[in-house]
């Protein structure tokens, strides 16, 4: 039996920022993966670390994210010192176009509701027109009628971040085992003990950060995490000089020049099949909003799923029938790492979770059902 | 460097690369037609600008850019020659054609 002060379950973005903030407090920890059969949320997300359109109705949201992106840039320096992989974080705000008075209308009155709901915490937005929007996003096309704009809103390389995270956990001295599967989980307040394969291994915390894989996970320790998957698509275009360092929810241009088009949110269960009717609906409405993309050649496109609850918020969770049990849920492993890595990962190393995080629980889904 | 293979047919079709007309077999691609004129560097890559050649000749690698007949960014081997194509090296990254 290996010990371990921590093990993590899990090796995408979600999984390996806890694991890389685990490994900085000092502890021992042991990064459990699964192969490439593996559904992979954080090989095919969009990059944003998006703040503007989350946590209406639900303020802890709101500033769990922005805790995160405002935790980012120290993320990325610090990933760069340690690892020497620049993850391309930028931040200069991100806009939401809309292309009707209708959408337009909704997100203003969204946004407003946004900074009601932030109270003195404060929640800084602009509605652009479109003069406005020209010198923000050359190329925009007359068909976006007006925008929301937040300070908050970035974007990052997600496959450079999971590379840095990884290596930053093994220069820690941080142990990953890839290819893994939990043949036998023996569980006990802060005694935990697994088998895979010829492996045994032991620690007294655990972190269950296995996306999509948690829904069944988590009920061997005492933990609830009923997420399902959610398909989203995604194209991207040849490499182009910078047109714009801006990103918006639906189209944006990496720093290597390609510019991402992701638009859409698809219940179909573990299907992982592409769209060509999604994909020329997302293709439709990105050169609306940008003409000039039309002339620019799709070189690659591909489909993953979303980690999703199902009210589409987090869930942080600590188990109460097994001390030292933790479950990490969400769909924004890029928006959140930073948040994991320097927020939740101390939380997971002192023993318990912060009480404010107790709106994440999810307890809140055990509603009894009225009479 | 590079030849034709000795089954080939005849080189009947001009084309013109960076400007200079040459004539290649028909069927041949753009990118064959770019080594066939003495250019094994046929493109700077768009973040290192580095030389790149054609490569894999068979539409994986995607070292074989080229701007065919003003469009830039094709894939040379998966284009067929035509008369009169101009094919031109590709430098870095295109423009995104946004004034």
């Amino acid at each position: 039996m290996q010990h371990y002060d921590a093990i993590v379950i899990g090796g995408g973005l979600v999984g390996s920022a806890i694991a890389y903030g685990l490994s900085r407090a000092g502890l021992k920890g042991a990064l459990i993966d699964e192969g490439d059969v593996a559904f992979r949320a954080s090989r095919g997300n969009f990059g944003l670390v998006w703040v503007q359109s989350k946590g209406l109705g639900a303020p802890h949201y709101q500033r769990w994210t922005r805790l995160s992106a405002d935790e980012w840039p120290a993320l990325a320096s610090e990933l760069r010192e340690r690892t020497g992989i620049d993850v391309g974080h930028e931040r200069p705000g991100g806009v939401h176009l809309c292309l009707s008075e209708e959408e337009l209308a909704e997100r203003g009155a969204r946004m407003e509701q946004m900074r009601n709901e932030a109270g003195n915490f404060g929640f800084e937005y602009r509605m652009l027109d479109p003069d406005e929007l020209k010198d923000m996003l050359p190329g925009i096309g007359p068909a976006v009628l007006g925008a929301s704009w937040t300070p908050y809103d970035g974007h990052a390389n997600s496959l450079s971040l999971l590379h840095a995270l990884h290596r930053g956990f093994l220069a820690r001295g941080g142990t990953y085992l890839p290819n893994r599967t939990i043949d036998y989980a023996g569980v006990a307040p802060r005694d935990f003990r697994l088998g895979s394969g010829a492996d045994q291994i032991g620690a007294p915390r655990i972190v269950l950060a296995a996306g999509l894989g948690n829904a069944k996970l988590a009920q061997l320790f005492g933990l609830s995490a009923p997420v399902r998957p959610q398909r989203g698509q995604i194209l991207v275009t040849e490499r182009t000089s910078r047109v714009f360092e801006t990103p918006t929810t639906t189209v944006r241009q990496t720093v290597e020049g390609g510019i991402m088009i992701g638009d859409s949110m698809e219940d179909v269960g573990f299907d992982t099949t592409q769209r060509p009717e999604v994909m020329a609906a997302m293709a439709r409405r990105a050169v609306l909003s940008f003409p000039f993309l039309a002339g620019l050649q799709i070189v690659r496109a591909w489909a993953a799923l979303r980690v999703m609850p199902p009210d589409g918020l987090p869930i942080y969770d600590e188990s109460e029938k097994f001390a030292g049990a933790f479950t990490a849920n969400c769909h924004s492993g890029v928006t959140l790492a930073a948040a994991h890595a320097n927020a939740f990962a101390p939380m997971v190393a002192a023993g318990a979770l912060d009480p404010v995080m107790a709106p994440f629980s999810a307890a809140r889904f055990d509603v009894p059902h009225a009479a | 460097m590079f030849r034709t293979r000795p089954e080939a047919t005849g080189a009947t079709v001009a084309v013109t690369v960076e400007g200079h007309e040459i004539r290649v077999p028909e069927g041949a691609s753009a990118a064959a037609a770019m080594l066939l004129a003495g250019f094994s560097s046929t493109r700077e890559s768009s973040i290192g600008g580095v030389p790149r050649g054609p490569y894999c000749l068979m539409g994986v690698c995607f070292d074989c850019l080229a701007e065919i007949d003003g469009v830039p960014n094709r894939q040379g081997c998966m284009v067929t020659v035509a008369p009169g194509m101009a094919i031109r090296r590709q430098h870095g990254k295109r423009a995104a054609g946004v004034e």
